[in-house]
């Protein structure tokens, strides 16, 4: 079964022969013939695009050359521009909108020889926690057709689970990469804030925004890493470090490995299912030679709060060029310019973009900064110092990366709130920049469970260690929903 | 904390999106949702704290100054709603 | 008019002569077409992010230094939210709570009265596009060549009491920031670009509600507007209406001031840091470094040349309008002697300027080299030329005639007859023509012997010494 298998794998067998590129475009490209109607995980397939790369890929292959990624085929977010075909955020606005370059994680991937199938379906903007935002329309978890496969990666996390595509991009800015992953039975990590450039990443919220690798798996996970990360000039918030090899430590053994588990994580809240499978994962890590100690996020709990007045604040700013001048949608018909501007974003931005756009513009107005976005700044350093204070006890920190497995469509869309909070144990994460990942630890209800692995500043290679370690010792990360097996 | 709808009307003025009145209605109770559920930041102690504007604490790093960037008008007017003359056109802006 | 004081501060907009923009790498070149020096960061594609240029930073740190300010060991970046076609983002990046340069100042001369106005800040920001209003179907066109270029924002301290002194402060800012080298000062390109905040008030009274003036690119109109502005509002004032504190335009056509209408409701602009920027960091070390290749200011200039060349304060201020003429008039200084920099003044800021000024040209391409007018200034101090000659080889070497000034002398035998020997027969002959004068002379109306050197003076073509035939004609005159 070639569409289940790793990433080194089909290195192994391209790189033997035992099938080309071509071929192996060709296969997923005829499983997302088959499946995307009933998913919506996809916004744009280009099957010759994908076909042009995948002989390319077989031509160096065939010059003998090797890399460990080349000539697998891929699947970006919509979030990241690719230059000639469009780019739409999940938006009205963009729906047309083909950028004249490529983000550098796009630049990247294709240097490293992966092959694009196409854009995947997500949260319009990034904006919303189960893809049910998209202009596109939702994206459905292939592990049960009425839920949600959570978001705003939610069609990256649904084309994988699918295995529509062995491997995608994600972006996180307040759990968009772990959320859904978790949700669809994925690994995913969101990386150390500015490891992997943002250049091309069209920007929700900038100082939390961060892309990443969405796969089956923590060694998957590794070698799409290591083709993503690394120094971009043209982003500022890019960090100048020496490259690194992030399946450099996969095999390294788990003893006394320190696990800090956030008793704020374990509180009121988390469904039986998800609390039961986490605490079987626990156990599993206790048995590979791992110990668990208690410790404190005190602040955490107000990392929603804070995050749903930042967030907004930098994404009312960020959004505002879309304004149907230069790129986008225009409004057919107006009076004047402001009329023009008005309803040009009323009609290219929905419901949540557009809620999120006006709280943004209301914590930033005249009299109410400090109280709104000054204290949410405040309230973040006092969340980003818990983390560094728990790091002094623990190597990483552990706990559920969704405090329920995937709800239904239109469970929680009447309410905002309601839906923020099903972020409540990824958000603490981006507020301090640090790198999260989760992997699926079991199922709940029949539904995936993920587990959350927190680590310090730059420990992506040992936070993979500690997954794949777990990932060789378990199988739920190879488990298939079984319509799509 | 209650938004009314005026407040409201200028917030989306400033932010140019159109409301319908009933838009308007509703997202006021929308956004009173959310301002409710982020005034639990105004209980927190926050003196003396430094506001934390990055995610890391590093400082710009500066560019060369350098043209690298070649003319690329015809791709860029491509895509634009309203061009002509190698200007985008926009309703007449008045002064 | 006196019964009213006039308050005025200025928010200078200085174009940074760097070659790419503050936050990408297009061009920043005046002239090119519409668009061409626009790229995907200056018109706000999605997805792409500013970095900034070190050039920009390094012309905030001279101007700081060249009016004595305080460079911020740390200053942010902060995004100005507003919605114009001309501003892509959305949002201008400027600086706001943390500006990049605090305090300082700069002295200014109105007449013979010398001021010290104080300034707030300089910051670091982007410049907007440009709104074409030439109708294009009844459309603005919208031009994001200027979009990115650099600007330092200089806000002055409400110090100036005039619009005299304000086109003095708007002069010496001009002169300066040309004269460190961080902008080319074209006023015409919008190169250096003027807000005035006025406001009248009675003496003694709190300050009253302000106007501001925008862009105004000319130091005339500068004036102009004020003038009509200060006038304006004390009419309101008189006639018992009360100032609203309004954003101006002034039509040079009609010379009148009239309130904006775009921006009336763009007042909230919610500015927050920048999240793509990191905060700026400055180092001692940096700002070392930077002084170190900075030229000598003008006002230490000033000083020296009075010190120095025993110049008036009037002649130091003038010789130091620019960098070049002071290059000038100090490479003059030194190939014409130290003893003669009087005279090198007076012909820089004479003869010099004013053919300069007939043939519109800067001083930087001036046809006549320092040394070749040192040359004719050694001759005029050793008594070899008039002054009348002096012109005459003055016009000669900026002609490109000859190869020097002796040259000139030499060829067109100009030198100036000092040998009493040579002249006396000329001046009997005079004497022997001239028995009127000699006779009102004699009864003592000095006047007549002014008559009788400007004949000798035309009998040998201005090239005797009116000093010396003066002295010979009063020695024959008391003799016979």
């Amino acid at each position: 079964m070639i569409h289940t298998a790793s990433l080194k794998t089909l290195a192994a067998q391209l790189a033997q022969k035992k099938i080309s590129s071509v071929e192996l475009a060709t296969l997923f490209l005829d499983r997302i013939e088959r499946y995307n109607p009933t998913l919506n995980a996809f916004i744009t397939v280009d099957r010759d695009k994908a076909l042009a790369a995948a002989r390319q890929a077989d031509a160096q292959l065939g010059a003998g050359e090797t890399a460990p990624l080349l000539g697998i085929p891929l699947a970006h977010k919509d979030i990241f521009c690719t230059r000639g075909l469009r780019t739409t955020c999940g938006s009205k606005m963009l729906a047309n909108f083909v950028a004249p370059y490529d983000a550098h994680v796009v630049e990247r991937l294709r240097e490293a020889g992966m092959v694009m199938l196409g854009k995947c379906n997500m949260d319009e903007f990034a904006m919303g926690s189960s893809n049910e935002t998209s202009y596109f329309g939702p994206v459905k978890n292939p592990w049960d057709l009425t839920r949600v496969p959570g978001g705003s990666s939610g069609g990256s996390a649904a084309a994988i689970a699918a295995r529509l595509v062995p491997a995608a991009t994600g972006t996180d800015t307040g759990g968009s990469i772990r959320q859904p992953a978790a949700l669809c039975g994925l690994t995913g990590l969101k990386p150390t804030y500015g490891v992997v450039s943002r250049y091309g990443m069209i920007a929700f919220a900038s100082s939390l925004d961060q892309g990443g690798p969405m796969a089956a798996s923590a060694e998957d996970c590794a070698l799409l890493l290591n083709a993503m990360a690394g120094f971009d000039a043209r982003d500022s918030t890019s960090l100048e470090r020496a490259p690194e090899d992030y399946t450099r430590e996969l095999e390294r053994p788990l003893d006394g490995l320190k696990i800090g588990l956030p008793k704020e994580f374990f509180g009121a809240g988390m469904d039986d299912g998800v609390r039961a499978a986490v605490e079987e994962a626990l156990a599993e890590y206790r048995r590979l030679g791992a110990e668990t100690i208690e410790v404190s996020l005190p602040n955490s709990g107000l990392s929603v709060p804070a995050y749903y007045v930042l967030a907004p604040a930098e994404a009312s700013s960020n959004l505002a060029r879309y304004d149907g001048v230069r790129y986008g949608h225009r409004a057919a018909e107006y009076r004047d310019l402001i009329d023009m501007y008005e309803k040009t974003r009323a009609e290219g931005f929905g419901a949540e973009v557009k809620r999120r756009i006006l709280i943004g513009t209301y914590v930033l107005s005249h009299g109410y900064y400090d109280a709104y976005y000054l204290k949410a700044q405040q309230v973040r350093r006092l969340i980003a110092a818990d983390f560094a204070e728990a790091f002094k006890q623990c190597d990483v920190l552990m706990g559920p990366t969704t405090p329920s497995a995937a709800f239904r469509f239109g469970e929680k869309s009447a309410d905002p709130v309601a839906m923020y909070l099903s972020d409540i144990y990824t958000i603490a994460v981006n507020l301090a920049g640090l790198p999260g990942l989760s992997i699926p630890c079991g199922f709940a209800g029949g539904l995936p469970v993920g587990l959350q692995i927190i680590g310090p500043w730059f420990a992506e290679a040992r936070m993979l260690n500690v997954a794949h370690r777990y990932q060789q010792a378990t199988d739920w990360h190879r488990r298939l929903p079984e319509e799509f097996a | 904390m209650s938004l009314s709808l005026d407040e409201v009307g200028r917030i989306a003025r400033l932010a140019r999106i159109a409301l319908t009145p009933k838009e308007a209605e509703r997202i006021r109770e929308e956004l009173n949702g959310i301002l409710d559920f982020v005034a639990q930041l105004q209980a927190i102690d926050t003196a003396g704290v430094i506001p934390m504007a990055h995610a890391v604490d590093v400082v710009q790093r500066l560019r060369e100054d350098c043209v690298t960037e070649a003319d690329r008008r015809e791709d860029f007017l491509a895509i634009a709603p309203e061009a002509e003359a190698g200007l985008y056109l926009v309703p007449k802006v008045i002064e | 008019m006196s019964q009213w004081e006039v308050v005025i501060g200025l928010e200078t907009h200085v174009q940074l002569l760097t070659k790419s923009k503050i936050f990408s790498g297009a061009a920043t070149a005046f002239g090119a077409e519409p668009n061409r020096q626009a790229c995907a960061v200056d018109i706000a594609l999605p997805g792409v992010l500013p970095v900034l240029n070190r050039a920009a930073v390094v012309c905030a740190i001279k101007f700081g230094l060249a009016v004595g300010a305080k460079i911020a060991p740390r200053s942010v970046f902060a995004r100005k939210n507003y919605f114009y076609p001309d501003l892509p983002k959305g949002y201008q990046i400027s600086q706001y709570e943390t500006p990049v340069v605090a305090g300082g100042g700069l002295s200014i001369r109105v007449g013979e009265q010398e001021k010290f106005v104080r300034l707030v800040r300089a910051h670091l920001e982007e410049d907007a596009g440009k709104s074409l209003h030439e109708d294009f179907h009844g459309k603005t066109g919208i031009d994001l060549n200027r979009a990115g270029t650099p600007l330092l924002e200089i806000v002055s301290e409400p110090d100036l009491r005039s619009s005299a002194e304000a086109v003095a402060y708007a002069k010496a800012l001009h002169s300066l920031v040309t004269w460190i080298g961080i902008c080319d000062g074209n006023l015409q390109e919008g190169s250096f670009r003027v807000d005035a905040n006025v406001s009248v008030r009675r003496p003694g009274a709190p300050f009253g509600t302000r106007r501001e003036i925008k862009n105004l690119n000319s130091f005339r109109f500068l004036q102009q507007a004020i003038d009509y502005e200060v006038a304006w509002q004390i009419n309101e004032l008189e006639e018992g209406r009360a100032i609203h504190q309004a954003t101006v335009l002034f039509d040079p056509a009609s010379g009148e001031t009239r309130a904006m209408r775009s921006k009336e409701d763009a007042h909230d602009y919610r500015y927050f840091p920048d999240p793509d920027l990191l905060p700026l960091e400055i180092t001692p070390q940096w700002i070392e470094e930077v002084k170190a290749a900075l030229p000598e200011l003008p006002q230490a200039m000033r000083e020296r040349f009075q010190a120095d060349y025993g110049l008036s304060a009037y002649d130091a201020s003038t010789l130091t309008a620019t960098r070049e003429m002071a290059r000038y008039f100090e490479e003059t200084v030194a190939a014409a002697g130290k003893e003669n920099a009087k005279l090198c003044a007076n012909w820089v800021m004479g003869e010099l300027a004013a053919r300069l000024n007939r043939e519109e040209l800067d001083i930087a391409a001036v046809p006549l080299a320092p040394a070749l007018l040192a040359g004719l200034i050694r001759r005029i101090a050793d008594g070899t030329l008039s002054s009348k000659l002096a012109k005459e080889v003055f016009e000669a070497l900026w002609n490109g005639e000859g190869q020097d000034a002796d040259a000139i002398i030499e060829a067109r035998g100009l030198k100036q007859v000092s040998d009493a020997a040579a002249i006396e027969p000329i001046i009997d002959a005079v004497i022997a023509a001239q028995p009127k004068s000699v006779e009102e002379f004699r009864a003592g109306k000095e006047k007549a012997l002014n008559a009788l050197v400007g004949q000798v003076m035309k009998a040998t073509q201005g090239k005797a010494n009116p000093q010396q035939v003066g002295e010979l004609l009063r020695k024959k005159l008391a003799a016979n």
